[in-house]
């Protein structure tokens, strides 16, 4: 136990503690309130406001997704079936930053193969204002592990929706309308409500997938800390880049405080 | 990039529900099919095209021919072995760390102090929480000189990257098994600690250590936020300064790395089910 607590504490808890100290200190060391005050304004608002709509849409969208394709696998009776979208799932959750990016530009750039087959058709996406190197085109491609991790998280809560209970239901002279919205609906929200604000708190994060297909340019918290980290900041402002990283930990905090809430319930049908 | 997994739930999606063998027991509806048919093309299409698009970006030459020069060029580019070879080097060091810091704490904790497991879970979620480009700020700034000079600054970090799932596929494993029998045996036939982790608990826990460590290199093997901003040319960081003088060759290498990883898992968990099994059918002839 010992071990875990040190190592934890000098990985993860001082780190963190120094860019909460950080945000508060200006580059002469004394204690300010300018950093935060800076990153609350102009673009680094924007960079938030786009970060947590990012987060907002590729956490909903892909959570329902993630749930319909679970369920569909769930109730499906085939092993190998399982076992695949498992398996898959576990890699592509992981899945990101250039790899993720370099598929994308292959699929869906202007020279892509799903660009292609629907120019054929006369559809082709660029066309009509579409552009991959985007916030839309991030949104896109940011679903490529938000739907696996949802997958992943909400398979055991599936799970513990046992048969029993809907031949339980059934036998009371329950349709399958009435079944889910008296029983299916009720256990499965906490789930799937904490899977959502989990999916928040990844998109959120993401960092490396943004940067790379967009080189930068699309307007984003991680994007600018990474710029103070690369050294293109003004002089005078070199903790700023804390301060945005303290912003990020509280929009989190709150995430997670809401995911504790959601889960505790949740726990009470997954035994 | 999400380098998390909060719920390990191989265990649940291969063995939560028996698979039916022949007939299910009530025909099942067509509306039911016809939905999930639906479902389960439409995520088919999402996910292979981009996967069938990089592969055959990897397999074609400038002029859009189909052509084995970027794969059979990886290992002769510039810098490749390298950043190939680092990576490979933190990927062990970032597993054998996460193991042998792992396995004691989570068996001691179901062993000693269950209550204390919620702290746990609480505390191996917040890698979650913090964003690894947060922490790398943290990091970069609280590390000594002679740390932050090595490569291997990336793999202590790593640690703390891969516990959320790390801890969550032992956990699932502990409770899978009746630690508290194998321990009480091991130690009243003389066993020591050491012994009973590495000769009992060890073996039982294969499967939940497996896939923790195909996943712990899979995310190392991905990682590109810390590398890049540690300055250390591991294989993603590579792969992006390479992407601007060969797109196909890059996006082979990165093709590569995916299906290896994937194929990995696949055969792990199907050798494990295989052995599982027969093992059971063992018993059972007994």
């Amino acid at each position: 136990m010992a071990p875990f607590v040190v190592y934890t504490f000098l990985g993860l808890g001082i780190p963190t503690l120094v860019v909460i100290e950080l945000a508060f200190r200006s580059d002469q060391g004394r204690l300010t309130l300018h950093n935060l005050s800076t990153v609350a304004q102009g673009s680094y608002r924007l960079g938030f406001e786009n970060s947590i709509l990012l987060a907002a849409i590729t956490s909903v969208l892909p959570g329902i997704l993630g749930l319909a394709l679970a369920y569909a696998i769930q109730t499906s009776h085939s092993g190998i079936l399982r076992r695949l979208v498992a398996t898959a799932s576990g890699v592509l959750a992981n899945f990101g930053g250039i790899n993720l990016t370099f598929i994308f530009i292959a699929t869906l750039g202007s020279t892509g193969v799903l660009t292609a087959w629907l120019n054929v058709v006369g559809l082709d996406p660029w066309h009509y204002g579409f552009n991959l190197y985007s916030f839309l085109g991030v949104a896109i491609v940011y679903m490529y592990f938000q739907i696996p991790l949802m997958v992943l998280v909400i398979t055991p809560a599936l799970g513990g929706l046992r048969p029993a209970w809907r031949e339980a239901a059934e036998n009371l002279g329950a349709s399958s309308f009435g079944y889910w919205r008296t029983v299916g609906v009720p256990v499965l929200l906490p789930s799937v409500l904490g899977g959502i604000l989990l999916l928040f708190g990844s998109g959120f994060a993401a960092y490396a997938t943004a940067d790379t297909l967009t080189a930068g340019t699309v307007t984003l918290v991680p994007i600018q800390i990474g710029e103070v980290l690369n050294g293109n900041v003004i002089s005078g402002e070199q903790n700023i880049g804390y301060a945005l990283g303290f912003g990020m930990l509280v929009v989190l905090s709150i995430t997670m405080i809401f995911y504790g809430l959601v889960r505790r319930r949740a726990s009470r049908w997954l035994r | 990039m999400a380098s998390l997994i909060p719920e390990v739930a191989y265990e649940e999606m291969l063995g939560g529900v028996p698979e039916v063998q022949g007939e299910p027991q009530r025909p099942r509806r067509p509306r039911l099919r016809l939905w999930r048919g639906i479902v389960l093309l439409l995520a088919g299409v999402y996910f292979l095209i981009p996967l069938y698009a990089g592969l055959r970006f990897s397999f074609q030459n400038d002029a859009g021919q189909f052509s084995l020069y970027a794969v059979k060029a990886i290992p002769s580019q510039t810098g490749f072995s390298a950043a190939f070879f680092l990576s490979l080097r933190l990927a062990a060091v970032t597993t054998v760390l996460t193991i042998v810091l792992m396995v004691p704490t989570a068996t001691y904790v179901h062993l000693k102090l269950p209550k204390l497991r919620r702290v746990l879970d609480f505390v191996t979620i917040l890698p979650i929480v913090i964003p690894p480009i947060v922490l790398i700020l943290g990091v970069l700034h609280a590390a000594p000189l002679w740390l932050r000079s090595s490569p291997y600054l990336l793999s202590l970090v790593y640690v703390i990257l891969a516990l959320p799932f790390v801890y969550r596929s032992l956990d699932a494993g502990l409770s899978a098994i009746d630690l508290k029998t194998l321990v009480e045996a091991s130690r009243s036939l003389g066993g020591k600690w050491i012994s009973t982790l590495w000769h009992v608990i060890l073996p039982n826990l294969r499967a939940a250590t497996l896939s923790a460590t195909v996943l712990t290199i899979a995310l190392v093997l991905g990682e590109f936020t810390m590398a890049s901003l540690d300055l250390w040319t591991t294989l993603p960081v590579w792969i992006y300064q390479f992407s601007q003088l060969d797109a196909h060759i890059a996006t082979a290498v990165s093709m590569l790395s995916l299906l290896g990883t994937w194929v990995l898992l696949t055969v792990i968990i199907s050798v494990d089910r295989s052995q599982s099994r027969r093992t059971r059918r063992r018993t059972e002839a007994l």
